[in-house]
């Protein structure tokens, strides 16, 4: 069995903010794991030989001119904000800095 | 919240030796977003610069901009670094309103430039290297307002506004290695070495480059160890210092603070600190965290930068003298001396003098209109000297009048005001206040003939060969012609009136 136990998915529920109850991280822990022991087997196949990918379509160099395109205006920006002031969305304050 | 314990700076250098560590963000100047075609505009309406890719909605395609890919191999080539064969992009995930996407569009493993290297010049000569490990592709982040409970502070804010105009918009974000042995010249090196970058920057023409608006910040790391130890202490990381001078003072303060810390047998923390300009000091901001786990990952909308070597080699050839090399070339040519192009440097008039000389002026004619008679004018006026309006070819104009003797300088000077004051050219200002050196000998003689007569025992010590002494008598004379006479006609004339030889 992968190296995925229940705090592992509990940490990762945290970090990606997923409330999860108690009965949900037991079921995670054994589902992730099949998962991941799923994805290692992909690895073990491809061997050495083969370099890690992350993007399977052989293509690069996708580009834009750097010109200006179309733009919203603020009440179009704002449309589906619950809430919003002074042409801004207005968020509630959370204790932590850009 | 009571102040840190600090020790004296000189008590510190002796029991610590300082590591310190740069990341500079470097907002690009482009048309547009680095994945959006929206406006990279300053100072608009909020959310007026925005379309879906910036505001993170569902289903949206980002596209790389290919004038942020270039500027940011230009950056890369001028910091000395490789550029990579092939690059990518990573998403950096964490959850803050800065980002409506919950994640920033960075690199990760694979940055476009990497190891390079920027020689920092130190104000007495000194030339220190820099070791850069990596410069790569970003994009910026939203700006937030703190509203509620004290002004403008997150502590105690009940919301906040936002404003995606600056999401989206490109950044190149350049990391040091670690720098080792500035000793106690590390705030002075802090500062020589983001004012290097940002020149750089500014030179190469891809960023804006006014720290005041943030295109260029930066983030101070800094840890102590004892002398001789090898291994680096537990450092911090003040954020956002956006001045040069805020850069050195920060990393001063912080170098007291630590080892103060240090003394006292406590561990140093490993957190970001937050500067503060008014009390030039800095406060503790959050310590590492689980939050801290970014948890990156490849890009999968974007497809990987593969900057072909010919590409590359087409930028190398676009890219202007390095900064420093012209400063070298520009004082050997102008033959100044070390003390007066350091001020020049200083006062920055630089390109104004290198304009003016390519205008026809002299370099020491240069020098002594831009170090003389502007830089204290833009002084009086706050402005810098390049902001006055004073065309090269003004001072040119100026400096022939003077040297054919139509003006003196100090009438020049006068001039020079009026052709501030918007009354025309040099030569429609002499003409509107009558400037004009008084060249014909009649009135002077008479001048001449009054000054003499009011100070006898003056004119007697010149008649016995004192000839220091004629100052007395030249000034009675421009005192009389209220400044418009030459005063070295005026010289000749006093001789030949007492019949003494030069």
């Amino acid at each position: 069995m992968a190296a995925i136990n229940r705090d592992d998915v509990a940490h990762l529920a945290r970090l990606a903010h997923i409330e999860m109850s108690a009965e949900e991280l037991d079921r995670m822990a054994g589902e992730l794991a099949v998962i991941v022991d799923a994805v290692k087997s992909v690895s073990e196949a491809a061997g050495d030989g083969v370099p890690a990918t992350s993007h399977p379509i052989p293509l690069s160099n996708v580009f834009r001119e750097d010109e200006v395109g179309h733009t919203f205006t603020a009440e179009q920006a704002l449309s589906g904000a619950p809430d919003s002031d002074a042409d801004r969305f207005k968020v509630p304050a959370i204790l932590d800095e850009d | 919240m009571s102040a840190d314990a600090i020790l004296s700076f000189e008590e510190a250098m002796e029991k610590y030796d300082p590591v310190l560590g740069f990341e500079v963000h470097v907002e690009l100047n482009t048309k547009t977003k680095m994945f959006s075609s929206a406006p990279n505009v300053f100072g608009d309406e909020p959310n007026t610069n925005v379309n879906e890719v910036d505001l993170g909605m569902p289903g949206v395609l980002p596209v790389v901009n290919k004038t942020a890919v270039e500027s940011s191999i230009k950056i890369g080539l001028a910091l000395n670094c490789k550029i990579a064969e092939s690059c990518r992009f990573a998403r950096k995930n964490y959850f803050y309103p800065d980002t409506p996407k919950n994640f920033q569009t960075s690199q990760y493993d694979e940055p476009i430039a990497y190891d390079g290297y920027l020689d920092i010049e130190l104000e007495d000569g000194t030339v220190f290297r820099v070791e850069i490990e990596r410069a790569h592709m970003e994009e910026d982040a939203g700006k937030l307002t703190h509203l509620g409970g004290s002004a403008g502070r997150i502590q105690g804010a009940e919301y906040s506004l936002v404003d995606y105009n600056r999401a989206g918009v490109p950044l190149v974000e350049i990391v040091t290695k670690p720098i080792e042995g500035a000793g106690s010249r590390a705030p002075e090196l802090a500062k020589a070495y983001v004012a290097a970058v940002r020149e750089i920057v500014k030179n190469l023409g891809v960023s804006d480059a006014k720290m005041e608006r943030g295109n260029v910040r930066c983030d101070a790391n800094v840890s102590l160890r004892p002398h001789g130890r090898e291994r680096f202490g537990i450092r911090s990381e003040t954020k956002n210092v956006n001045s040069l001078r805020a850069v050195e003072h920060a990393v001063r303060y912080e170098i007291q603070r630590h080892a103060a810390v240090l003394d006292s047998g406590e561990p140093v923390i490993q957190e970001t600190r937050h500067w503060h300009e008014d009390t030039r000091t800095t406060t503790s901001g959050r310590a590492k965290s689980d939050a801290d786990d970014y948890r990156y990952f490849p890009e999968p909308d974007l497809v990987p930068v593969v900057p072909s070597r010919e590409w590359v080699e087409e930028l190398r050839a676009t890219l202007p003298e390095p900064p420093a090399e012209r400063r070298k070339r520009l004082k050997q040519d102008w033959g100044y001396s070390d003390l007066e192009f350091r001020d020049v440097v200083n006062a920055g008039v630089l390109d104004e003098i290198e304009e003016t000389i390519a205008a026809g002026a002299t370099a020491s004619v240069a020098r002594k209109w831009w170090m003389g008679e502007i830089v204290g004018r833009a002084k009086n006026a706050d402005v810098d000297p390049g902001q006055l309006g004073i065309e090269p070819a003004t001072i040119v104009e100026l400096s022939r009048m003077v040297e054919a003797g139509k003006i003196n300088n100090k009438m020049a000077s006068a001039v020079l005001d009026g052709v501030l004051a918007g009354e025309g050219t040099p030569a429609e200002v002499v003409e509107k206040r009558g400037l004009a050196v008084v060249s014909d000998d009649g009135p002077l003689l008479e001048a001449i003939d009054a000054a003499l007569a009011a100070q006898p025992d003056v004119a007697d010590k010149i008649r016995a060969g004192k000839l220091q002494a004629i100052g007395a008598i030249v000034g009675g004379v421009m005192k009389a012609t209220r400044g418009q006479a030459d005063a070295g006609r005026v010289k000749e004339l006093i001789l030949e009136k007492l019949g003494v030889n030069a």
